[in-house]
């Protein structure tokens, strides 16, 4: 058993759970949905021995090092962030039509990784900048972060969808209700501010003590910053401006929307310092 | 209101909106994006050759090519922390009286006509229930006040009325991360320093101009190591570095990335390496005609007579390339011959090809037979005082968002009313300064309790 047969196959069993989600919902079963409530689970156990695996892989290699290094053991690692937030939403909530909108997430973040031909799923040695405590809580935080962003980007979506008439006969109209929509938005934007928040602080700091400069304003950080003054907007537009529904809801999924550009656009457009997250 | 404003009122009450800081945020996330796409801190040719000189002199204008630093840049950041700070200070005295109030008083009127507000009835006296309440209440909120009329008691208690100052830490974190860069862009300093090994320097230049700048010690660099993976990539490098002051050593220290070390104020940091010129190599010379050898180790300036006793050899110094018919062979050391009728001309042994000279084919031959490989330590050499105001800010901003996330000034209201000898009602409502949801989640469950 190695971490790439792991990983691998956690790909296909989030697949798994996301057809069930969309099955249950297509054809109005809740037994669908328990069903991929147990596969998205053991695919998350799944993710995580891969993730212990390939730990322990570096260390046989003689490399050493936490798998939070580059482009692909974050994708896997943003999968288990986002499959672990859902997780204890569904058990608090109960509501688990909103499967639907997070599994797909799952499963998007780790096949990219796994498909994507420019991603390399090879152990690598660590440069010497890239040893330090500091890069490993900035990396654990900063995809907490975006894992909430990415479950709100979820809720937010329901906005759209969800018919306004309470007797519609359309399959959405088992959307959770407005005030919960609302409310789990907020929270998940408020989790991942606070850890987005502690991300940027520890990636400072770990700058700071790499090369002496805590901030250098590189594509990078810069897209990070973007992304979280448009939360700090979110959050003073709800609290200050009494803002809420529709109107909040585009913030957030323009939110998400420049995480993912810090996440995959900076790299691709943009050059900076950072190797890959 | 007053119609008439004067000119400062007006002024204060434009810093005092929280519409502005929503503007400002909004325009800041706009241009910031501005710098991650336009190139930052490049030559005047480049921008000329990418955009034409009509947009050049736009963002000559605008300073786009080093827009962080820009006058508009840091006059939207003054404007934010004006704005923060005019706001907290309007609010200050409200706020201060809501969370240090002389009395706690509530206005049971209120929680009566509260949305979450939960009516019950359970089977027990006035008296008993009172105690209850008292002791649930008391035990997961707070001290509990209560007012007794005849026929109903009414109990009051709330937690976290200190958390309202959550928001004012958090802004003023940001005021001291701000001006805690602003200090260290003013009184410190970033530099780089290349130090050969065994070398001593006590200056270094500047990042920003070029300009040197004296560091009030010296540095030695003892020794300098580099290991690397068997991929070839580097693994870790390491100076062995010694502080130098009014000629006393004052400490030894290893360095690595990521380990720098800090001395008065000054903080050293490992951040690259190359290659520094040998000061020796180790020769073997052939001779053409009686084939002899001879090994023998020679530093640069030194000259001595080969073995025919006409010819002289001089080591003339070290070339980190060595221009060869055009090709660049690398580093070599350069050596003269000067032959007996006084005749002289120039020979290369470049490291890479030990044996180069032998093509030569002259009456000598120059073999390398080991050079001490030398290395210089490329040290980052920063000074920033401001750097404890901007960590003290961190570390009170994750507080502070933590405190106005996730904790709340909560205050719950129950009143009980006997309705006969053995029953009672139970009135149970609350309010939070947030996340309104939670309390009635809690709310709920203290009804459950409460039901037994
Ligand atoms: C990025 C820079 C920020 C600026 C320029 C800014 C500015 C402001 C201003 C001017 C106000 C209104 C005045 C006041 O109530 O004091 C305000 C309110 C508020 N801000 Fe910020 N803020 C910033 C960041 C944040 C952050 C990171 C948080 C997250 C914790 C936050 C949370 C709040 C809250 C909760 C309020 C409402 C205060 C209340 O309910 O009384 N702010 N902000």
């Amino acid at each position: 058993m190695n971490s790439s047969f792991l990983l691998s196959s956690t790909t296909f069993i989030y697949a798994l759970a996301t057809v069930f989600y969309i099955g249950s919902f297509a054809f109005k079963k809740q037994t669908l949905s328990k069903a991929g409530f147990i596969v998205l689970v053991i695919g998350f156990l799944d993710n995580s021995a891969g993730i212990i695996m390939r730990w322990i892989e570096s260390y046989e290699m003689g490399y050493g090092h936490a798998p939070f290094s580059n482009m692909y053991e974050s994708l896997v690692f943003f999968s288990w962030t986002i499959a672990i937030l859902y997780i204890f939403i569904e058990l608090k909530y109960k509501e688990s039509i909103i499967g639907l909108f997070v599994s797909p997430l799952v499963f998007l973040a780790i096949a990219y990784a796994s498909f994507d031909p420019n991603t390399s799923s090879k152990i690598s040695p660590l440069l010497p900048a890239l040893k330090s405590n500091w890069l490993i809580a900035h990396v654990i935080t900063c995809f907490l972060g975006y894992a909430g962003f990415a479950v709100s980007f979820g809720f937010s979506i329901m906005y759209f969808i969800k018919p306004r008439n309470p007797q519609s006969e359309s399959i959405f109209a088992k959307l959770p209700s407005w005030e919960l929509i609302d409310e789990l938005t907020y929270q998940m934007v408020v989790f991942g501010f606070l850890f987005l928040t502690i991300g940027i602080i520890t990636g400072a700091v770990w700058a700071n003590s790499a090369w002496g400069k805590y901030w250098t304003w590189d594509p990078k950080e810069t897209w990070s910053l973007i992304t979280w003054l448009i939360y700090a907007i979110f959050m003073h537009l709800r609290i200050m401006r009494g803002w809420s529904g529709k109107s909040l809801a585009y913030i957030s999924i323009l939110g998400f929307l420049a995480v993912l550009f810090t996440y995959f656009g900076v790299n691709f457009l943009l050059s900076g310092l950072h190797s890959y997250a | 209101m007053k119609k008439n404003k004067t000119i400062p009122e007006q002024i204060w009450q434009f810093f005092c909106s929280a519409r502005l800081a929503v503007y400002t945020l909004v325009i800041l996330a706009l241009t910031s994006i501005i710098g991650t796409v336009v190139l930052q801190n490049g030559a005047e040719e480049e921008y000329i050759e990418f955009y034409g000189h009509g947009w050049y002199n736009l963002i000559k204008a605008f300073d786009v090519d080093d827009m962080y630093h820009a006058w508009w840049f840091l006059g939207l950041i003054v404007i934010l922390c004006v704005n923060i700070i005019v706001c907290s200070i309007e609010r200050l005295s409200t706020t201060w009286k809501i969370i240090f109030p002389k009395k706690i008083i509530f206005n049971p009127d209120r929680f009566r006509k509260l949305k979450n507000l939960e009516i019950f009835p359970v089977k027990k006296t006035l008296l008993s229930l009172s105690l209850e309440v008292e002791k649930l209440l008391s035990k997961n909120v707070g001290p509990v006040l209560k007012e007794e009329t005849g026929k109903s008691v009414i109990l009051y208690a709330e937690k976290g009325r200190w958390t309202r100052m959550g928001v004012y830490v958090v802004h003023t974190s940001l005021i001291l991360l701000l001006s805690g860069a602003l200090i260290g862009s003013l009184f410190g300093f970033k530099a780089n320093l290349n130090l050969d090994e065994g070398k001593t320097l006590d200056t270094a230049i500047l990042v920003e101009n070029k300009k040197p700048v004296k560091l009030g010690f010296s540095i030695r660099c003892n020794d300098f190591n580099v290991k690397f993976y068997d991929t070839g990539a580097p693994e870790e490098f390491k100076s062995n570095l010694t502080i130098i002051e009014d000629g006393k050593e004052i400490l030894t220290e290893d360095i690595l990335v990521n380990h720098p070390l800090t001395y008065k104020g000054i903080n050293i940091f490992q951040s690259s390496y190359g290659s520094a010129p040998p000061d020796s190599v180790s020769l073997e010379i052939f001779g053409q005609q009686d084939k002899t050898a001879l090994i023998r180790t020679v530093k640069i300036g030194e000259e001595f007579q080969l073995p025919d006793e006409e010819t002289i050899f001089k080591l003339e110094g070290f070339l980190p390339h060595f221009d060869f018919n055009g090709h660049d062979l690398g580093q070599a050391f350069i050596g003269r011959i000067v032959e007996k009728d006084g005749k002289s001309f120039q020979i290369g042994l470049p490291l890479k090809f030990p044996t180069f000279d032998k093509m030569r084919k002259g009456s000598f031959a120059f073999v390398i037979k080991e050079a001490e490989q030398k290395h210089y330590t490329g040290l980052h050499i920063t000074k920033d005082p401001g750097i404890w105001y901007v960590y003290a800010g961190f570390i009170l901003m994750i507080i502070g968002c933590w405190v106005t996330f996730f904790m709340a000034h909560e205050s719950y209201f129950i009143e009980i009313e006997t309705t006969g000898e053995l029953s009672s009602n139970l009135y149970v409502s609350g309010t939070s300064n947030r996340n309104s949801h939670g309390l009635k989640i809690k709310i709920r469950k203290m009804c459950h309790i409460l039901k037994g």
